[in-house]
């Protein structure tokens, strides 16, 4: 029961923000402002993840790859886990925590202290102000930091294949360039997408019904972060049997 | 419904609003007339703040309803309350400033939203209603470094900045010097005469109840105990009403 209204109250914070979203008011300044906290912040958090991500990932395949002799196909099995998984699923994860957690306490305080109360005195609905842009945000911003976060994987891929292990630059590259392609990447930013989504819904909801003062933001804030969490890897599943289905794995172009 | 001058503007009748097993407010009649200034009085914790909320659609009533302006306000949903709210400003308690807006962006808020454009019509506007409260030369400050008093003259600012046909205050001069409270008494008054702004203002400052009242609403018990002119108030022999503008608390030492 408590699950099912939990998810009717996401639900109806759903059709208000799409209800926003077409009204065409999208105050496209707190936008670059959200754009810019949100995306451009979270860059160096990306990256890192990406970037050890890929390079343990090479290291602990090249080991057992060797023991079969195709060591140099270690490129292609990296590049597919991170476009498909890896990437998107751990960029999610960081920026849940550290977007997500923001969005909560951002708006639970605001909730506490009747600021919510005084834009709604002034005709301004709550998620047309607070919700909206950050949405918007979140949906340029996701799809862009798991790029990068796949690309920054596949750099340090390389530089621990290549410059560590001394694997031939060219069946490196050739192996990777055979087994994934744009559409892989492509899958990563979709699914970075739906995170997206989940993240921004999942926090401003929390930070919306946040009451109880301090204490209530916190609770929503910590609530934020894990449900977003679990609901990310939770979809991450169905989605990949989804995209999967549709763009199967193996075909190289 | 505007046509008629002595229409009511505020229509409050049989409101019922219950807290858990609090029963708040058990019954209020009230009309506000247009143009005048009505003010309510009555202990600490008697709901008073809790009647101002639901003029503006902020609680919903359990029983009775609230008309504004020919609207009954307690039937909207959240998103056709707008065109109402437009109407109607609020000063918060708490003054409810937006955190992370100086004290000038927190005032032109609600013309922006109103849909003022011009910005040199914003910045005249804004200057007058921050000089009107006695606070221009802290424009550029960000409300955790005010004062509590001067928060309040900010919230006061952002409530009559968009010249709305109705204000209500919550406890405008508490927590003022008698000099302050003194000029904000006057221009509340200042609103009414150039204006002719309707004003429902709750307060604890009996100084200010004779000053610029036209008519007195004491609550009690969660019901409009007394209601009528400052002179009648001062007239009045009902012993709760006396001890009340005495002072008197009844506990001898
Ligand atoms: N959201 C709420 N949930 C539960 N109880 C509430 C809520 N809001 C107000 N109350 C209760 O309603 C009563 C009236 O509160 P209200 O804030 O209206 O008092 P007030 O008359 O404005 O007092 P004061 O003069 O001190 O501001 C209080 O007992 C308060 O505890
Ligand atoms: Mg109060």
């Amino acid at each position: 029961m408590g699950f099912l209204s939990y998810m009717g109250q996401l639900a109806f914070l759903l059709r208000d923000l799409i209800t926003a979203f077409q009204s065409g008011v999208w105050r496209l300044k707190l936008v670059a402002h959200e754009i810019v906290a949100i995306g451009f912040g979270s860059q160096a958090v990306v990256i890192v993840t990406g970037a050890f991500t890929g390079a343990v990932f090479t290291f602990q395949t090249y080991a057992k790859f060797k023991d079969f002799g195709v060591e140099s196909t270690v490129g292609a099995i990296v590049s597919v886990a991170l476009c498909r998984e890896l990437g998107p699923v751990l960029a999610g994860l960081m920026v849940s925590g550290r977007v997500g957690a923001a969005m909560a306490a951002d708006i639970g305080t605001m909730k506490v202290t009747e600021q919510v109360d005084a834009l709604r005195v002034m005709g301004v609905h709550p998620v047309d102000y607070l919700v909206l842009p950050r949405f918007i945000a979140m949906m340029v911003s996701m799809p862009l930091l798991v790029a990068e976060s796949i690309a920054f994987g596949l750099l340090a891929s390389y530089v621990v294949a290549v410059h560590g292990y001394g694997v031939p630059e060219a069946w490196f590259l050739a192996h990777m360039r055979e087994h994934t392609n744009m559409l892989d990447v492509g899958i990563g930013m979709i699914k970075g997408f739906v995170f997206g989504v989940i993240i921004t819904i999942v926090a401003c909801h929390q930070g919306l019904r946040a009451e109880n003062g301090a204490v209530g933001v916190g609770v929503g804030t910590t609530r934020a972060v894990v449900i977003s969490s679990l609901a990310m890897l939770i979809c991450n599943f169905f989605l990949s049997i989804l995209l999967n289905y549709l763009s199967p794995l193996g075909t190289g172009m | 419904m505007s046509a008629d001058k002595t229409a009511p503007f505020i229509q409050i009748r049989n409101l019922k609003k219950r807290f858990g097993n609090q029963q708040v407010l058990s019954g209020i009649n009230l009309d506000i007339r247009k143009g005048e200034t009505l003010l309510i009085i009555g202990p600490s914790g008697e709901g008073k703040t809790v009647l101002i909320k639901h003029v503006i659609g902020l609680l919903r009533p359990d029983e009775g309803s609230v008309v504004v302006d020919g609207v009954e306000v307690n039937k909207l949903k959240e998103r056709d309350l707008a065109p109402v709210r437009k109407r109607v400003s609020m000063l918060f308690q708490g003054g409810a400033l937006f955190d992370s807006l100086t004290v000038e962006q927190n005032t032109a808020f609600p013309l922006i939203e109103a849909g003022v454009r011009d910005s040199a019509e914003i910045t005249l506007r804004v200057r007058e209603a921050l000089e009107a409260v006695d606070l221009y030369e802290h424009k550029h400050k960000l409300p955790v470094n005010l004062s509590g008093g001067m928060r309040k003259r900010a919230g006061i600012a952002r409530a009559i900045v968009g010249r709305t046909q109705c204000i209500l205050y919550d406890e405008p001069n508490s927590g003022l010097d008698p000099i302050v409270a003194d000029v904000i008494d006057r221009m509340i008054l200042r609103m009414q005469k150039r204006y002719g702004v309707t004003s429902l203002v709750v307060t604890h400052d009996m100084g200010s109840v004779f000053k610029i009242s036209d008519r007195v609403a004491f609550l009690k018990r969660g019901v409009i105990h007394f209601l009528g002119t400052p002179a009648e108030l001062k007239a009045s022999t009902d012993p709760e009403v006396r001890d009340f503008i005495e002072g008197r608390s009844g506990i001898t030492s």
